[in-house]
């Protein structure tokens, strides 16, 4: 199995085979994670590939049919969640809102200029543009001193520059604080950079592996469409075989729930080197 | 002045004094019809505290206790909308109440006094009664005070931040159901949910913090309560009602304020 990561470090949460249907629909099939102290991994889906779910899941909001969710006895988890809206009948000042989690005022503040928006610390939590929440979202969570960091989609409604700040934000924090990082999103391209590892999700895991390994892997063209117009041009892949947790090929019948890869028109051409770096997971 | 006005100043302030900081969090969480609901389930414990001849007092905090636990079990259920299981348990427990009333015989009952309040005739005993249970409310809502406010900002991050978010919120739910049983003689089983929003209301138009909006509640419903009593003393009107009448109009001066 060609992890990227290295296997010596402290797992301190992990998803083992996890099931989750809502409704009667499949929303989580046989997912499996693990996150490692100090290391930022990635999720990728499209909508509705379960990423809140997942984060649902692992937070222990949600029961997963089946599998098992493991956290380190009192993980100190640090969690932006998704774009939250804040009642206006409830008036409260961004570092009021950061100090809910503390215990002293003090620290909100200095969490505040932490991830830059001291200067927003008197106003109405109501009254911030999606980046600045994003922000003061990010500093509630420090406040509490994470071992683990968990964002859910945290760019959505930041411009393009903005989001890049941001994400080198938490990867410079990472870096001081030493957390991990349990990053969701629906992007590739800027999260990419400072990730150990990213996973494709859509209800099941399709790849994993290096970001650049990632973004040049079959299944996640297929998920994002978004061929680029040079170098891959020529990789085709063929996928009407299975592979094992190990990523070796298995021969027999294919058990994929919610979608088959029978739709690839590939001839079967794999590109050796990228076979090897890319692990590939399926169900 | 009076003793009896006296006496009846004193048991709504104190009364004014807890409907205030439970009143914004019933705003905040959009517990209106929540409300309205345990206070008129009170009912349903006149009807048990006479049919048992036991005290009423006991017979209301009872039932409101009963249908607070049973809410807070019916929040677990998915198959019905919320307001739709408030809505059935409110009317069942009003109505059950008024038929179990008419079944008490030799005793005359002044249904008008538990539905609408008869501030008038608190006596001293009844101050007591009043004293111990807003005592009570003080003290459990200050040691809930900020991992309430922490659920009611935002369930999901409270609990990932350690905080018992079902029993912090099945505790609030006690704490009104004690405020019931408390502000029955005051205003009434279908005026009580009126002392706990309008003050706090009115009071959001000047709050910068959940403290001030909920001390402010405080004395809109204070001053409710004293212009209320007035205009009851000196226009003979029904003083329950009277304090909700002024309530409101303080209610509708903070909203022709214009907010800077």
């Amino acid at each position: 199995m060609s992890d990227p990561i290295n296997k010596d470090t402290e797992i301190i949460a992990s998803l083992d085979q996890i099931h989750l249907s809502l409704q009667g629909k499949t929303i989580l099939h046989d997912v499996s994670l693990e996150l490692q102290a100090g290391k930022i991994l990635t999720v990728i889906g499209p909508n509705g590939a379960g990423k809140s779910s997942l984060i649902q899941v692992l937070l222990g909001f949600e029961k997963p049919n089946t599998g098992k969710v493991f956290r380190k006895p009192k993980l100190r988890i640090g969690y932006v969640p998704q774009k939250i809206s804040i009642n206006t009948i409830m008036p409260i000042t961004v570092e009021r809102f950061v100090a809910l989690s503390g215990k002293r005022k003090a620290n909100a503040l200095e969490a505040l200029e932490e991830t830059g928006v001291a200067s927003l610390a008197k106003q109405a939590i109501q009254d911030l543009s999606g980046g600045e929440f994003q922000r003061v979202l990010l500093a509630r969570a420090l406040q509490h001193k994470p071992e683990l960091l968990i964002l859910d989609e945290p760019a959505q409604g930041v411009d393009v520059i903005g989001q890049g700040e941001l994400y080198e934000k938490i990867a410079n924090l990472k870096d001081k604080y030493g957390f991990s990082v349990l990053l969701v999103s629906h992007d590739l391209h800027l999260v990419m950079q400072r990730t150990d590892q990213v996973l494709c999700l859509n209800q099941h895991i399709c790849c994993s592996g290096h970001a650049e390994d990632v973004s040049q892997h079959p299944e996640y063209h297929r998920l994002f469409g978004n061929l680029p117009a040079e170098g891959l041009a020529v990789y085709t892949h063929n996928h009407n075989h299975c592979h094992d947790l190990h990523g070796d090929v298995v021969t027999g019948q294919c058990h994929h729930p919610e979608h088959s890869h029978s739709d690839h028109s590939d001839t079967n051409k794999i590109d050796q080197s990228l076979a090897k770096e890319v692990k590939h997971e399926h169900g | 002045m009076d003793d009896f006005l006296i006496r009846a100043l004193i048991a709504g302030l104190l009364v004014a004094l807890i409907a205030g900081p439970l009143g914004v969090f019933i705003l905040w969480r959009r517990m209106a019809y929540f409300g309205d609901t345990l206070s008129h389930s009170a009912i349903l414990g006149v009807a048990l505290g006479l049919l048992l001849s036991i005290n009423i007092k006991f017979g209301i905090l009872f039932s409101t206790i009963l249908v607070a636990g049973l809410l807070i079990y019916s929040q677990r259920q998915k198959k019905l909308a919320s307001d739709t299981m408030l809505g059935i348990i409110s009317h069942s427990a009003l109505s059950l109440g008024l038929v179990l009333i008419s079944f008490v015989e030799g005793v005359r009952v002044n249904i008008e006094a538990w539905l609408f309040g008869d501030i008038l005739a608190v006596s001293w005993y009844d101050i007591t009664y009043i004293a111990i249970g807003v005592g009570v409310v003080i003290l459990v809502l200050l040691a809930i005070w900020k991992s309430l406010l922490s659920l009611t900002v935002h369930e999901e991050l409270a609990l990932v931040e350690g905080v018992n978010v079902s029993l912090i919120s099945a505790i609030y739910t006690l704490l009104i159901a004690l405020l019931v049983a408390i502000a029955m003689k005051i205003v009434g089983a279908l005026l009580i949910t009126a002392l706990l929003i309008i003050p706090a209301a009115a009071a959001r138009q000047f709050s910068k913090t959940p403290e001030q909006m909920a001390l402010f509640s405080i004395a809109m419903g204070m001053l409710a309560v004293i212009s209320g009593l007035v205009a009851s003393f000196y226009a003979d009107t029904p003083a329950g009602p009277s304090i909700v009448v002024f309530a409101t109009i303080l209610f509708l001066m903070t909203q022709a304020v214009r907010k800077t």
